[in-house]
């Protein structure tokens, strides 16, 4: 837990979350921030308590009447059901936050990465098709290819950090970009940098190579 | 609270009474069919029980808590997705919850409840519509018209004594 995050989640991102509405992939980016930022936590769960609301303030017409027989049948359900089993509490001091873990199937070490050039790798993780989620390595001061976006795209620092023309972004760090933004990261010359990487649309490059890459990388 | 501490069936029931048609006309709602979200909303009810050794009241309405499992069944059930959930805190307190604690994040959701009631309906029913699963995220409006802030600082406070008791 770092209190140093600057870069966090808007209130849009953070109510779809609540309300169940984002892609798998947007799910995950939030998961794993929350994970890593009580503020977002915090803001999500009063998201949450609205939810809440919202269903408490249903007018009448829109509950539905249950079956007569419903509640005998849940009490049956509940003599008969399985207890939550208890939840391990692993350590906590991973690269990875534990919803990253889940699609990972482990920490840093378990990650199948697949180079794609200049010493940049990635591996794809298995998400919904709405929304792409990926783990990137950009080696110490590499550049990632300029990119615009047709959609949103969030990408968030799990090691290292990367700059672009504006901003400087470290562990917990969201960058949310949308299609009016063109950007250049580039990751801090002191340490490789690691990142999750979500967008809901393919990324647009600038100039040919990566445009023919991009069929090969499946941005 | 009394099924949380002593699995209390009549307490259990009334509570069903309440939510459990809210919660199938919320399913109905995202897409169900009436034979499913009543299938659904037995589940939920049930995992209300069942998992209500994990309910914290000093950070979570039970009608916020009720809320995120119908939520999670839709994704389960509708979407067919995992929800990934952020890192676990241990839900629950180990000693008993402050009483006081308790009372403050239960105005603040009752003040959130009223203030929610008072907004023009025009943005009252953009946020049910949000809710109800019918917006995307850049359709949802930056600004809810909610005064969201007083909610969050007694969450936040209530995350602030997990972490403390997790070190």
């Amino acid at each position: 837990m770092s209190n140093e995050i600057k870069y966090h989640l808007n209130d849009a991102i953070l109510m779809a979350y609540a309300a169940g509405s984002l892609p798998e992939a947007f799910n995950l980016m939030v998961a794993s921030h929350l994970s890593l930022c009580d503020t977002c936590r915090a803001q999500a769960e009063s998201f949450d308590a609205l939810g809440g609301e919202v269903l408490e303030a249903m007018a009448d017409d829109a509950a539905v009447a249950l079956r007569p027989d419903s509640l005998e049948a849940t009490l049956a359900l509940i003599a008969g059901g399985p207890v939550d089993a208890a939840e391990t509490n692993e350590t906590a001091c991973s690269v990875l936050p534990k919803p990253l873990r889940d699609y990972v199937g482990g920490d840093l070490d378990t990650i199948r990465w697949k180079p794609v050039g200049m010493g940049v790798k990635q591996a794809i993780l298995p998400t919904s098709k709405e929304a792409s989620a990926r783990l990137l390595f950009i080696p110490a001061g590499t550049a990632m290819p300029d990119h615009g976006h047709h959609g949103t795209e969030m990408t968030m620092v799990l090691k290292g950090a990367f700059q672009d023309e504006d901003d400087y972004f470290a562990r917990g760090d969201v960058e949310i970009a949308d299609s009016d933004m063109h950007h250049t990261p580039v990751a801090d010359i002191h340490e490789d940098c690691i990142c999750l990487a979500v967008a809901d649309a393919p990324l647009q490059f600038d100039r040919l190579i990566p445009k023919i890459a991009q069929r090969f990388l499946r941005i | 609270m009394r099924i949380r501490d002593n699995k209390d069936t009549q307490a259990f029931a009334e509570l069903f009474d309440h939510f459990a048609p809210r919660v199938k006309g919320f399913l109905m709602k995202s897409g169900a069919d009436a034979s499913l979200a009543e299938e659904c909303a037995q589940d939920v009810m049930a995992a209300l029980w069942n998992k209500a050794h994990q309910f914290d009241p000093t950070r979570a309405s039970v009608a916020t808590w009720i809320f995120t499992i119908a939520r999670n069944r839709k994704i389960d059930i509708l979407r067919r997705q995992r929800r990934p959930e952020p890192e676990d805190l241990g839900w629950g307190p180990e000693e008993e919850p402050d009483q006081a604690d308790i009372l403050s994040l239960q105005q603040e959701t009752e003040a959130l409840g009223a203030a929610l009631a008072q907004l023009p309906d025009a943005q009252r029913e953009l946020i049910e519509k949000a809710y109800f699963g019918d917006l995307t995220h850049s359709e949802i409006a930056k600004e809810t018209g909610l005064p969201l802030g007083t909610i969050k600082s007694r969450i936040r406070l209530a995350l602030d004594r997990l972490r403390h008791t997790m070190k």
